[in-house]
């Protein structure tokens, strides 16, 4: 109790200087968790994509297109269950600002393909029987303000010209993870209009997306693919639909891998900043520490209140931290959006944060707890005079 | 009658502290008695070894060889966790600087030596009110020692000393930082404590006013007693 009372009074003493360290380690835990969240969203989508489905692509590179001729020889080849056509579109709605991902996709492969995007039975029905129709999800249709039925025009950059459309469905994630900023729409409207307009170009897709009977047969099925196309004009090269989002994000997972250092230096420095704080503050306090031995006090009573104060100013600013986490994570999310479909912090980032706080405490106590643990009474007390 | 009553015996101490590599001699061979009651007052030149020797009757550093026994207790062979507690129990600080606590109010630092005993909160307020009426401060005990004279944080100190009762009081040159009025009344204040309080008292000090309050003199020099 009365320990409780002399921590508490003692990591006031210098308001100014408490208040110092208290905020740098609310903003040293506050950069820690933002870092880790980013770093944590990275390898989410490579986590909730599927390995039941297998992109094929061009061998040589994602650049080049796959013809379309190849989708009924996919389907023929045992363990392949569905096949369809899927091209990044990159088009613009309005200005460049509002970047969204946008692919052309055949409705029926996208239905059977994607159970994680949620449409009710109508908007499936309306988005196979529209040629114009697009699928969108959920948090991209706030954004925009778009509803059922909304118009919708979008600037061609690698296909030239306006393309309209007409929102037919607007999908929920079946999970938290899911992205809810995609906008899908008829793979057949691209390539029809394709014909007419640049026929060499027509007939072509970026990818297959294909599912496959059993997980398990995934590698098996990616090989016979592959097999199939060898010497032919375009090979392909097959694999799950996580190796394929893993080989974009091993091209930044080097700055992944240096986010994730930064992290762990912001709390090295602050832990330096601390120990120094702390190493400071009970150099002052030596005699005071001496008299409490003096009057009968043992080490461990000396010990536990410099120990306490670290731990009790680190564990303040861990939970300023925290708390100023999640406001920040929701400022990026709004502000952000078009980059993190979803900014949110998980519990094991929590878990990290307190972690690291009361690591910094312990750390920053350990030297000025071991002083006032072992100083003599004789030596503390000449301190004074 | 003199050896049944002598509270402290000191045996052939001496003591050096190291200096980088050369070892200094501080007390040599010092030997002799404190009576129960007496009050003593130990001076010298600066540097001359008395806080030190207060020290080590006291139990906060250790002899090199010699030995000490107060109250039938031969300390020089306690650790620093019996030291601790015995000190707890047996002894009172006074010292130049006052040394209290600045976050805590003065009841709350005379407080301080009784929690470590198993008194009650209710017994704890007892002792404590009744040092601080000795010290004539009852009405400041929810002062912090800045808001106080230097005078009255050193009896709030004399307070802190005696709220467990211990046989002994030690003080290193309590009257070294105060004025002459402040000194003249802490010093009444201890020889109220040896008269009516039957406390014994070991004194370091420079000031002869205060020695001549004392009952018997000892002279250090050099780590060397020059009498008796
Ligand atoms: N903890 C210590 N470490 C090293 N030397 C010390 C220590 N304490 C005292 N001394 C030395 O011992 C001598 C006596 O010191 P002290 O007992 O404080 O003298 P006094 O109180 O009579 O002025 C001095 O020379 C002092 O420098
Ligand atoms: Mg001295």
């Amino acid at each position: 109790m009365f320990m409780v009372k002399y921590i508490l009074r003692n990591a006031f003493r210098h308001k100014l200087r408490a208040l110092l360290t208290v905020t740098g380690v609310a903003i040293a835990i506050l950069a820690f968790g933002l870092l880790r969240t980013l770093v944590g969203l990275w390898y989410l989508g490579v986590e909730s994509s599927s390995s039941t489905r297998l992109v094929a692509r061009n061998a040589i590179s994602l650049v080049f297109s796959l013809p379309i001729s190849y989708k009924e020889r996919i389907r023929q080849i045992p363990g392949v269950t569905k096949a369809g056509a899927m091209s990044w579109f990159g088009g613009i709605y309005i200005s460049e600002k509002n970047f969204f991902p946008n692919f052309a996709i055949e409705p029926q492969a996208f239905l059977d393909l994607y159970p994680e995007f949620l449409l009710s039975p109508e908007e499936q029905k309306g988005f196979l029987l529209d040629r114009q129709g697009a699928v969108v999800g959920r948090k991209l249709a706030a954004k925009q303000g778009w509803k059922l039925g909304d118009r919708v025009i979008l600037k061609g950059t690698i296909y030239p010209g306006q393309w309209d459309f007409v929102i037919r469905g607007i999908y929920r994630g079946a999970q938290r993870s899911t992205d809810e900023t995609q906008f899908f729409f008829n793979w057949d409207y691209l390539n029809e209009t394709l014909r007419r307009t640049i026929p060499r170009r027509a007939d072509q897709t970026g990818i297959y997306i294909i599912g496959v009977s059993k997980p398990e047969k995934a590698a098996e099925v990616a090989q016979a693919i592959d097999l199939t196309f060898k010497n032919s004009l375009a090979e392909t090269m097959t694999e799950t639909e996580k190796a394929f989002q893993l080989s974009f994000v091993s091209m930044t997972e080097a700055i992944m891998i240096a986010i994730k250092i930064v992290s762990y230096v912001v709390i090295v420095i602050i832990m330096v900043v601390a120990a120094n704080t702390m190493a400071m503050t009970a150099r002052e306090r030596i005699a005071e520490y001496a008299t409490l031995k003096t009057l009968g006090f043992q080490w461990y009573h000396v010990a536990g209140a410099v120990f306490g104060e670290s731990l009790f100013i680190a564990a303040l600013g861990g939970i300023a931290g925290i708390f100023g986490t999640f406001p920040a994570a929701g400022v990026i999310e709004t502000e952000l959006s078009q980059f993190f479909p979803s900014f949110q912090v998980t519990a094991t980032t929590i878990v990290l944060q307190m972690t690291a706080a009361v690591l910094v405490g312990t750390t920053a106590a350990i030297f000025p707890t071991w002083r006032a643990a072992t100083i003599r009474i004789a030596d503390g007390l000449r301190r004074i005079g | 009658m003199a050896a049944t009553s002598d509270i402290v015996t000191i045996r052939n101490v001496t003591k050096s502290y190291r200096r980088g590599n050369q070892l200094v001699p501080v007390l040599e061979d010092i030997s002799f008695d404190i009576h129960s009651g007496e009050f003593l007052a130990l001076m010298g030149p600066s540097g001359s070894g008395k806080s030190t020797l207060l020290n080590l009757i006291a139990g906060i550093d250790k002899v090199d060889s010699g030995s000490i026994i107060i109250g039938g207790c031969e300390i020089t062979t306690l650790n620093e966790t019996e030291l601790a507690g015995w000190r707890a129990v047996n002894v009172g600080f006074v010292f130049q600087f006052y040394n209290l606590i600045p976050v805590l109010t003065a009841y709350e630092n005379v407080e301080l030596p009784l929690l470590l005993t198993r008194l009650s909160r209710r017994e704890r307020r007892e002792h404590v009110e009744a040092a601080l009426e000795i010290v004539s401060l009852t009405d400041r005990m929810d002062h912090r020692p800045s808001q106080l004279s230097g005078g009255q944080q050193q009896r709030v100190a004399v307070a802190r000393a005696i709220v467990t009762d211990p046989a002994i009081l030690v003080a290193d040159e309590p009257t070294g930082d105060l004025d002459r009025v402040s000194a003249g009344e802490i010093l009444s204040l201890m020889d109220h404590l040896v008269q009516d309080f039957h406390k014994t008292i070991i004194m370091v000090t420079h000031d002869p006013r205060a020695a001549e309050k004392a009952h018997s003199i000892r002279h250090l020099e050099k780590g060397l007693l020059t009498d008796g």
